[in-house]
């Protein structure tokens, strides 16, 4: 499991009813229900993907969140999660208003782009950043709205939304220095918010 | 005509209910019988069976086939058999031919006790709901108090609905396929046009046509094309037929459009095999399904009983039964907190998809069964 799935586990309280937006092939939701006696429902696009959460016994529901989530009721889930995602949103703002809406929490990770190899890349080379977690050309990406912690933060100020804690990870290493400087060290950035 | 997969040879069985049959109209039937197929065995627990609901003009023999010679197995057999998705060496599975119908179970074409004659357009009316309640005492009959999985597509899936939502404690698991909550005016339009079609054929006499000895195939066979032309779409028909052309003997010149030679070959094998007054009751019970009738037409409240697992899944190219359908019973169960999966399958085969060999469909059946807990019920 990706290292930001791996954090997040704690933050989600025992016996939980979890929605996971764009759940992937389920693995998570499945460690959520074997290790945190979680109630699970994803939202998925890929019918793959649906196939293969299936086969871990976990509910899939196929849906395009940018096409809204408007058929979950209000305050239905305790903990709505979106990893990795927020960035290939066409409406991140609506979707983040909504995750607040539909859970009482909500736990959202996304890549940093204030991290300082973007910030070498664009202010150093003048090109638009590709790494090992963001491998595509800036024309044939499905990433189209990056921001940066601190975008992040003032969005959630815009939305009412108040940060119950938040975390921020990379790879192996820089501990240090991310611990410094957030924004500029950690690669991928983990919010616990809700409404105000 | 044993083969690796196939359930084999199989032989149905009728079951006779000696008890009078309130129907939910009123009427009642002194006794009736359904025809039965099961694939594989039944377990000593006797949580491991599943009821396969047909459509509108299937029947009990879901799968194997009936002798050696037999060119096609039966309806469902690309789902139903030792290690398929709806795999018979785990699974008790029950096929039955619905009341009404006209292949072996109590229809229009049986003796009216009360008569002594054949009851033609005066069996009476049957609805969704009957043919669950009917089923019941089948799963009675068998042993069966609980099902693991109960399952059909379109009509069938509608028969589903309603066994998951009347009877919540007998359904473990319950999928729903190429369905919906009720028909749209346009879906009720197309079975007037195929009902008017037989009714208007000078063979119809009335639904008596059994007395007269004979039967009004050219308007069945119409509504039989009407029909088959809505369970396809627009590119899985440019697929098939394009504008090919195809001789219509050998010895003669004139050619017909491939897809007019097939309609007619469908329409004309169709009238042989169904009968008319059965296919006036099924389209009715179509019509008149409507999930939601008893809370005002609303689909939450209607599916809140639901206890069962739910899988819903509807085909990317069904305009008959469209994905927003789907959509709507997949909703209202998100909506009342139900443990819901729902796909829609890319494809090309239109409604009568879930018949047919998509492998992301079939994979897709085959995760969702295999998760099928037998020690859970």
């Amino acid at each position: 499991m990706r290292f930001d799935l791996t954090r997040i586990i704690d933050w989600v309280p025992k016996g939980s009813r979890v929605l996971d937006l764009g759940c992937g092939d389920g693995e998570f939701l499945a460690q959520l229900e074997a290790t945190r006696d979680a109630t699970t429902l994803g939202i998925e696009l890929e019918t793959a993907n649906i196939t293969a959460a299936a086969s871990k016994g976990i509910a899939v529901v196929q849906q395009d969140m940018d096409r809204g989530l408007s058929n979950f009721p209000n305050q239905s889930f305790d903990v709505v999660v979106m990893a990795h995602a927020l960035q290939v949103l066409h409406r991140p703002h609506a979707v983040l208003a909504d995750m607040v809406r539909i859970g009482r929490e909500a736990i959202i990770t996304f890549p940093n782009f204030g991290h300082w190899r973007c910030r070498l890349h664009l202010g150093l080379l003048g090109r638009m950043p590709v790494s090992r977690v963001l491998p595509f050309d800036w024309y044939d990406t499905p990433n189209i709205h990056f921001c940066t912690v601190k975008d992040f933060e003032a969005l959630c100020e815009e939305l009412d939304i108040k940060i119950l804690d938040h975390d921020i990870v990379s790879g192996p290493g820089t501990n240090v220095l991310k611990s410094l400087a957030p924004n500029l060290f950690g690669s991928t950035a983990i919010y616990r918010v809700c409404k105000k | 005509m044993q083969t690796a997969n196939s359930v084999g040879l199989v032989t149905p069985k009728i079951e006779r209910f000696e008890e009078p049959f309130v129907l939910a109209s009123g009427d009642v039937l002194p006794g009736y019988e359904l025809i039965v197929e099961t694939y594989g065995t039944l377990n000593n627990a006797g949580n491991n069976a599943v009821l396969i609901c047909h459509a509108l003009s299937g029947n009990h023999h879901a799968a194997g086939r009936h002798s050696a010679e037999d060119r096609k197995p039966g309806w469902w057999d690309n789902l139903i058999g030792p290690g398929k998705p709806i795999d018979t060496n785990r699974f008790f599975v029950v096929s039955l031919n619905n009341l009404g119908g006209c292949d072996g179970s109590t229809g229009p074409n049986n003796i009216n006790p009360a008569s002594g004659s054949q009851w033609g357009p005066d069996f009476p009316e049957v609805v969704v709901e009957d043919w669950v309640n009917s089923q019941r005492a089948l799963a009675n009959r068998l042993g069966i108090t609980r099902w693991a999985v109960v399952i059909g597509g379109s009509l069938g899936g509608m028969q589903a609905l309603h066994w998951a939502v009347h009877y919540p404690d007998e359904v473990a698991n319950c999928a729903v396929l190429a369905a919906a909550p009720r028909l749209t005016a346009q879906n009720i339009a197309f079975n007037e046009i195929a009902r008017h079609a037989i009714t208007s054929d000078p063979e119809w006499f009335d639904g008596y046509y059994g007395r007269q000895k004979k039967a009004p195939v050219r308007g069945l066979a119409l509504a039989r094309m009407v029909g088959h032309l809505t369970y396809m779409s627009a590119e899985g028909m440019t697929d098939k037929f394009g504008r090919e052309r195809r001789h219509v003997d050998e010895n003669h010149d004139d050619q017909v459009f491939e897809v007019e030679s097939y309609l007619r070959h469908q329409g004309a094998q169709f009238s042989t095999r169904f009968d008319a007054n059965t296919y006036l009751l099924m389209t009715r019970a179509l019509d008149n399904f409507d999930i939601a009738a008893d809370t005002d037409g609303d689909l939450c409240s209607a599916l809140a009983p639901i206890r069962a697992r739910m899988l819903i899944v509807s085909f990317s190219s069904d305009w008959r039964f469209s994905p927003s359908r789907s959509r709507e019973m997949v909703d209202a169960l998100i909506n009342t907190g139900k443990t819901v999966s729902y796909a829609e399958i890319e494809t090309d085969g239109g409604h009568d998809a879930f018949l047919l060999n998509d492998t992301q469909y079939l994979e897709l059946m085959r995760a969702w069964l295999n998760r099928v807990q037998l020690d859970a019920l």
